[in-house]
Protein backbone atom coordinates (compact mmCIF):
# COMPACT_ATOMS: atom_id res chain seq x y z
CA UNK A 1 0.00 0.00 0.00
CA UNK A 2 2.67 2.84 0.98
CA UNK A 3 4.42 1.90 -2.11
CA UNK A 4 1.48 2.00 -4.46
CA UNK A 5 1.06 5.61 -2.28
CA UNK A 6 4.47 6.51 -3.07
CA UNK A 7 4.13 6.01 -7.16
CA UNK A 8 0.56 7.92 -6.96
CA UNK A 9 2.69 10.54 -5.22
CA UNK A 10 4.71 11.19 -8.90
CA UNK A 11 1.24 11.93 -10.67
CA UNK A 12 0.16 15.50 -10.98
CA UNK A 13 -3.57 16.25 -11.25
CA UNK A 14 -3.31 16.77 -14.72
CA UNK A 15 -1.64 13.60 -15.49
CA UNK A 16 -4.46 11.66 -13.91
CA UNK A 17 -6.59 13.51 -16.98
CA UNK A 18 -3.66 12.79 -19.86
CA UNK A 19 -3.94 8.87 -18.17
CA UNK A 20 -7.88 8.87 -18.19
CA UNK A 21 -8.00 10.51 -21.70
CA UNK A 22 -5.04 7.59 -22.97
CA UNK A 23 -6.88 4.88 -21.47
CA UNK A 24 -9.97 6.48 -22.93
CA UNK A 25 -9.38 6.58 -26.61
CA UNK A 26 -7.89 2.97 -26.06
CA UNK A 27 -12.00 1.87 -25.01
CA UNK A 28 -13.18 3.98 -28.37
CA UNK A 29 -10.57 3.05 -30.36
CA UNK A 30 -11.50 -0.93 -29.57
CA UNK A 31 -15.36 -0.38 -29.79
CA UNK A 32 -14.96 1.70 -32.94
CA UNK A 33 -12.35 -0.65 -34.99
CA UNK A 34 -13.08 -3.88 -33.19
CA UNK A 35 -16.83 -3.92 -34.42
CA UNK A 36 -16.31 -6.73 -36.84
CA UNK A 37 -19.50 -8.57 -37.92
CA UNK A 38 -22.31 -6.20 -36.97
CA UNK A 39 -24.47 -6.42 -39.89
CA UNK A 40 -25.73 -2.33 -41.23
CA UNK A 41 -27.72 -2.98 -44.19
CA UNK A 42 -29.44 -5.63 -46.13
CA UNK A 43 -29.37 -6.44 -50.10
CA UNK A 44 -32.21 -8.38 -51.94
CA UNK A 45 -31.87 -9.84 -54.62
CA UNK A 46 -33.89 -11.43 -57.28
CA UNK A 47 -33.35 -13.01 -60.88
CA UNK A 48 -29.45 -11.55 -60.31
CA UNK A 49 -30.76 -8.39 -60.05
CA UNK A 50 -30.63 -6.32 -56.93
CA UNK A 51 -34.48 -6.27 -55.66
CA UNK A 52 -33.92 -4.00 -52.25
CA UNK A 53 -31.93 -2.51 -50.45
CA UNK A 54 -32.01 -1.22 -46.83
CA UNK A 55 -30.91 -0.78 -43.49
CA UNK A 56 -31.43 -3.24 -40.31
CA UNK A 57 -32.81 -0.61 -37.83
CA UNK A 58 -36.76 -0.93 -37.99
CA UNK A 59 -38.88 -4.71 -38.44
CA UNK A 60 -40.75 -5.31 -41.67
CA UNK A 61 -41.18 -7.50 -44.38
CA UNK A 62 -40.24 -7.76 -47.56
CA UNK A 63 -42.31 -9.77 -50.40
CA UNK A 64 -39.83 -10.98 -53.15
CA UNK A 65 -41.76 -12.45 -56.62
CA UNK A 66 -39.75 -15.53 -58.04
CA UNK A 67 -40.49 -17.82 -60.94
CA UNK A 68 -41.81 -20.49 -58.44
CA UNK A 69 -43.85 -17.82 -56.05
CA UNK A 70 -43.08 -15.31 -53.59
CA UNK A 71 -40.37 -15.57 -50.77
CA UNK A 72 -41.12 -13.60 -47.78
CA UNK A 73 -37.86 -11.70 -45.93
CA UNK A 74 -38.55 -10.67 -42.73
CA UNK A 75 -36.17 -7.76 -41.25
CA UNK A 76 -35.77 -6.75 -37.68
CA UNK A 77 -33.59 -4.54 -35.82
CA UNK A 78 -29.77 -6.51 -36.38
CA UNK A 79 -30.65 -9.40 -38.17
CA UNK A 80 -32.89 -10.69 -40.83
CA UNK A 81 -33.94 -14.17 -41.93
CA UNK A 82 -36.08 -15.60 -44.81
CA UNK A 83 -39.53 -16.38 -43.42
CA UNK A 84 -41.11 -18.50 -46.44
CA UNK A 85 -40.04 -19.71 -49.34
CA UNK A 86 -41.86 -22.21 -52.09
CA UNK A 87 -38.45 -24.13 -52.71
CA UNK A 88 -38.88 -28.06 -52.25
CA UNK A 89 -35.99 -27.75 -49.66
CA UNK A 90 -36.20 -24.67 -47.94
CA UNK A 91 -32.60 -24.58 -46.83
CA UNK A 92 -32.70 -21.05 -47.03
CA UNK A 93 -35.62 -20.65 -44.32
CA UNK A 94 -33.87 -23.41 -42.28
CA UNK A 95 -30.62 -21.08 -41.84
CA UNK A 96 -32.59 -19.25 -39.56
CA UNK A 97 -31.63 -15.60 -38.28
CA UNK A 98 -28.58 -14.35 -40.05
CA UNK A 99 -26.73 -12.08 -37.68
CA UNK A 100 -23.35 -11.33 -38.89
CA UNK A 101 -22.24 -9.22 -41.73
CA UNK A 102 -21.55 -10.83 -44.56
CA UNK A 103 -23.86 -13.98 -43.82
CA UNK A 104 -25.96 -14.53 -47.01
CA UNK A 105 -29.07 -16.90 -47.23
CA UNK A 106 -29.28 -18.32 -50.96
CA UNK A 107 -33.20 -19.68 -52.04
CA UNK A 108 -32.02 -20.90 -55.34
CA UNK A 109 -35.17 -22.33 -56.79
CA UNK A 110 -37.05 -18.85 -56.30
CA UNK A 111 -33.74 -16.92 -57.48
CA UNK A 112 -34.17 -15.37 -54.36
CA UNK A 113 -31.17 -13.71 -51.80
CA UNK A 114 -30.76 -11.94 -48.67
CA UNK A 115 -26.99 -10.82 -47.55
CA UNK A 116 -26.77 -8.76 -44.92
CA UNK A 117 -23.73 -6.23 -45.55
CA UNK A 118 -21.05 -4.53 -43.48
CA UNK A 119 -18.00 -3.24 -42.84
CA UNK A 120 -15.42 -5.52 -40.73
CA UNK A 121 -16.68 -8.88 -41.58
CA UNK A 122 -14.65 -11.46 -40.49
CA UNK A 123 -15.67 -13.43 -44.13
CA UNK A 124 -16.59 -12.16 -47.59
CA UNK A 125 -19.72 -14.34 -47.53
CA UNK A 126 -21.25 -16.72 -45.34
CA UNK A 127 -23.59 -19.32 -46.07
CA UNK A 128 -24.16 -23.05 -45.07
CA UNK B 1 51.71 7.25 -39.83
CA UNK B 2 50.41 11.00 -40.80
CA UNK B 3 48.76 13.04 -38.06
CA UNK B 4 45.16 14.08 -38.61
CA UNK B 5 44.88 17.93 -38.70
CA UNK B 6 41.66 17.70 -38.15
CA UNK B 7 40.73 18.04 -34.33
CA UNK B 8 37.52 17.72 -32.44
CA UNK B 9 37.54 19.38 -29.08
CA UNK B 10 34.30 17.71 -27.35
CA UNK B 11 32.70 20.61 -24.95
CA UNK B 12 31.17 19.53 -21.83
CA UNK B 13 28.08 19.58 -22.77
CA UNK B 14 29.04 17.23 -25.62
CA UNK B 15 30.52 14.79 -23.33
CA UNK B 16 27.01 15.25 -20.79
CA UNK B 17 25.10 14.39 -23.93
CA UNK B 18 27.22 11.30 -25.04
CA UNK B 19 26.94 10.20 -21.63
CA UNK B 20 22.98 10.10 -21.63
CA UNK B 21 22.35 8.75 -25.34
CA UNK B 22 24.63 6.14 -23.77
CA UNK B 23 22.75 5.23 -21.36
CA UNK B 24 19.63 5.39 -23.91
CA UNK B 25 21.45 2.60 -26.41
CA UNK B 26 22.41 0.68 -23.75
CA UNK B 27 18.27 0.59 -22.06
CA UNK B 28 17.45 0.05 -25.52
CA UNK B 29 20.07 -2.73 -26.37
CA UNK B 30 18.59 -4.24 -22.89
CA UNK B 31 15.22 -4.04 -24.35
CA UNK B 32 15.96 -6.09 -27.54
CA UNK B 33 16.62 -8.95 -25.58
CA UNK B 34 12.65 -9.21 -24.24
CA UNK B 35 10.25 -11.20 -26.44
CA UNK B 36 7.34 -9.53 -27.51
CA UNK B 37 4.56 -10.41 -28.85
CA UNK B 38 3.54 -8.00 -31.75
CA UNK B 39 6.30 -6.20 -33.76
CA UNK B 40 6.33 -2.21 -33.03
CA UNK B 41 5.08 -2.39 -29.14
CA UNK B 42 7.73 -2.47 -26.62
CA UNK B 43 8.35 -0.69 -23.90
CA UNK B 44 10.62 2.14 -24.68
CA UNK B 45 12.70 2.55 -21.09
CA UNK B 46 14.82 4.51 -23.33
CA UNK B 47 12.44 7.20 -23.02
CA UNK B 48 12.59 7.48 -19.33
CA UNK B 49 16.05 8.79 -19.80
CA UNK B 50 14.67 11.40 -23.18
CA UNK B 51 11.92 12.61 -20.08
CA UNK B 52 14.88 12.99 -17.56
CA UNK B 53 17.13 14.73 -20.24
CA UNK B 54 14.38 17.00 -21.07
CA UNK B 55 13.10 17.91 -17.68
CA UNK B 56 17.31 18.88 -16.45
CA UNK B 57 18.30 20.11 -19.94
CA UNK B 58 16.00 21.19 -22.49
CA UNK B 59 14.05 20.32 -25.48
CA UNK B 60 17.51 20.26 -27.65
CA UNK B 61 19.46 18.12 -25.40
CA UNK B 62 16.59 15.81 -25.13
CA UNK B 63 16.51 15.91 -29.10
CA UNK B 64 20.14 15.02 -29.42
CA UNK B 65 19.37 12.10 -26.88
CA UNK B 66 16.45 11.12 -28.44
CA UNK B 67 18.22 10.83 -32.24
CA UNK B 68 21.84 9.75 -31.26
CA UNK B 69 19.80 6.67 -29.43
CA UNK B 70 17.96 5.54 -32.39
CA UNK B 71 21.35 5.70 -35.02
CA UNK B 72 23.61 4.14 -32.65
CA UNK B 73 21.11 1.42 -30.97
CA UNK B 74 19.90 0.41 -34.64
CA UNK B 75 23.68 0.27 -35.43
CA UNK B 76 24.02 -2.13 -32.69
CA UNK B 77 21.32 -4.30 -33.25
CA UNK B 78 21.85 -4.11 -37.40
CA UNK B 79 18.97 -2.41 -38.05
CA UNK B 80 19.89 0.51 -39.61
CA UNK B 81 18.04 1.65 -42.68
CA UNK B 82 15.66 -1.71 -42.18
CA UNK B 83 12.00 -0.84 -41.90
CA UNK B 84 12.45 -1.27 -37.79
CA UNK B 85 14.95 2.08 -38.01
CA UNK B 86 12.44 3.76 -40.07
CA UNK B 87 9.68 3.07 -38.00
CA UNK B 88 11.76 3.98 -34.86
CA UNK B 89 12.87 7.63 -36.32
CA UNK B 90 9.45 8.38 -37.43
CA UNK B 91 8.08 7.75 -33.98
CA UNK B 92 11.37 9.74 -32.18
CA UNK B 93 10.95 12.30 -34.23
CA UNK B 94 6.75 12.78 -33.48
CA UNK B 95 7.42 12.25 -29.92
CA UNK B 96 10.10 14.74 -29.99
CA UNK B 97 7.61 17.29 -31.54
CA UNK B 98 4.94 16.00 -28.50
CA UNK B 99 7.02 16.70 -26.05
CA UNK B 100 8.16 20.28 -26.93
CA UNK B 101 4.29 20.95 -26.98
CA UNK B 102 3.66 19.42 -23.55
CA UNK B 103 6.86 20.49 -21.90
CA UNK B 104 4.78 23.97 -22.43
CA UNK B 105 1.70 22.61 -20.67
CA UNK B 106 1.65 24.61 -16.83
CA UNK B 107 3.95 22.47 -14.86
CA UNK B 108 2.17 22.78 -11.72
CA UNK B 109 -0.38 20.22 -13.30
CA UNK B 110 1.31 18.68 -15.67
CA UNK B 111 4.16 16.37 -15.04
CA UNK B 112 6.35 13.98 -16.67
CA UNK B 113 3.55 11.25 -16.86
CA UNK B 114 1.50 13.13 -19.63
CA UNK B 115 4.72 14.14 -21.49
CA UNK B 116 5.54 10.47 -21.73
CA UNK B 117 1.41 9.41 -22.82
CA UNK B 118 1.81 12.28 -25.22
CA UNK B 119 5.11 10.90 -26.64
CA UNK B 120 4.21 7.30 -26.76
CA UNK B 121 0.77 8.28 -28.38
CA UNK B 122 3.04 10.65 -30.93
CA UNK B 123 4.88 7.67 -31.26
CA UNK B 124 2.42 5.04 -32.26
CA UNK B 125 0.76 7.52 -34.46
CA UNK B 126 3.79 8.03 -36.44
CA UNK B 127 4.50 4.22 -36.68
CA UNK B 128 1.25 3.86 -38.18
CA UNK B 129 1.31 6.72 -40.51
CA UNK B 130 4.69 5.06 -41.64
CA UNK B 131 3.34 1.65 -42.11
CA UNK B 132 -0.12 2.44 -43.63
CA UNK B 133 1.72 4.66 -45.87
CA UNK B 134 4.74 2.84 -46.87
CA UNK B 135 4.91 -1.24 -45.79
CA UNK B 136 1.41 -2.33 -45.51
CA UNK B 137 -0.29 0.07 -47.57
CA UNK B 138 -4.17 -1.09 -46.45
CA UNK B 139 -6.79 0.09 -43.93
CA UNK B 140 -6.23 -3.33 -42.44
CA UNK B 141 -3.31 -1.81 -40.48
CA UNK B 142 -5.47 0.58 -38.33
CA UNK B 143 -7.26 -2.51 -36.86
CA UNK B 144 -4.02 -2.77 -34.41
CA UNK B 145 -4.81 0.48 -33.85
CA UNK B 146 -6.36 -0.69 -30.18
CA UNK B 147 -3.01 -2.66 -29.25
CA UNK B 148 -0.79 0.10 -30.01
CA UNK B 149 -2.81 2.85 -28.00
CA UNK B 150 -2.82 0.41 -25.20
CA UNK B 151 0.85 -0.28 -25.03
CA UNK B 152 1.02 3.59 -25.47
CA UNK B 153 -1.03 4.19 -22.62
CA UNK B 154 0.57 1.61 -20.34
CA UNK B 155 4.31 2.54 -21.16
CA UNK B 156 3.73 5.77 -21.72
CA UNK B 157 2.75 5.58 -17.91
CA UNK B 158 5.18 3.37 -16.67
CA UNK B 159 8.16 5.14 -18.14
CA UNK B 160 7.00 8.44 -17.01
CA UNK B 161 6.50 7.29 -13.57
CA UNK B 162 9.89 6.26 -13.93
CA UNK B 163 11.12 9.52 -14.82
CA UNK B 164 9.28 10.97 -12.35
CA UNK B 165 11.04 8.78 -9.58
CA UNK B 166 14.25 9.67 -10.83
CA UNK B 167 13.72 13.53 -10.94
CA UNK B 168 11.98 13.63 -7.43
CA UNK B 169 15.25 12.17 -6.15
CA UNK B 170 17.28 15.18 -7.78
CA UNK B 171 15.13 17.67 -8.68
CA UNK B 172 15.61 19.83 -11.79
CA UNK B 173 17.89 22.76 -11.19
CA UNK B 174 16.67 26.35 -10.73
CA UNK B 175 15.80 26.32 -14.26
CA UNK B 176 12.15 28.18 -15.12
CA UNK B 177 10.82 25.62 -17.17
CA UNK B 178 11.45 23.21 -19.40
CA UNK B 179 9.33 25.57 -22.01
CA UNK B 180 11.72 28.82 -20.85
CA UNK B 181 14.66 26.86 -20.94
CA UNK B 182 14.12 25.17 -25.03
CA UNK B 183 13.42 28.57 -25.89
CA UNK B 184 16.40 30.09 -24.69
CA UNK B 185 18.62 27.11 -26.38
CA UNK B 186 16.83 27.68 -29.40
CA UNK B 187 17.66 31.04 -29.09
CA UNK B 188 21.92 30.23 -28.71
CA UNK B 189 21.85 28.33 -31.74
Amino acid sequence: MRLAGAWRGLLLPGDVLVVAAGVAFCIYAGLHLWRGGVPDGIVVRAGGQVFAQGDLSHPRKLIVPGPLGETVIEIEPGRARVALDPGPRQYCVRQGWLTRAGAAAICAPNQVSLTLTGRGGEYDSLSY
Amino acid sequence: MTRSVIELTPTIEDRRIARQAASAIALTVAEAAIPLPLPGIKPGLANIVTLVVLARWGWRAAAWVSLLRVFAASLLLGQFLAPGFFFGLAGALASLVALGAAACLPRRWFGPVSQSIFAAFAHIGAQLAVARLWLVPHDGVFYLVPVFAAAAAVFGLVNGLAAAALLRQTPPSGRPGVCAAAGDDSSRL
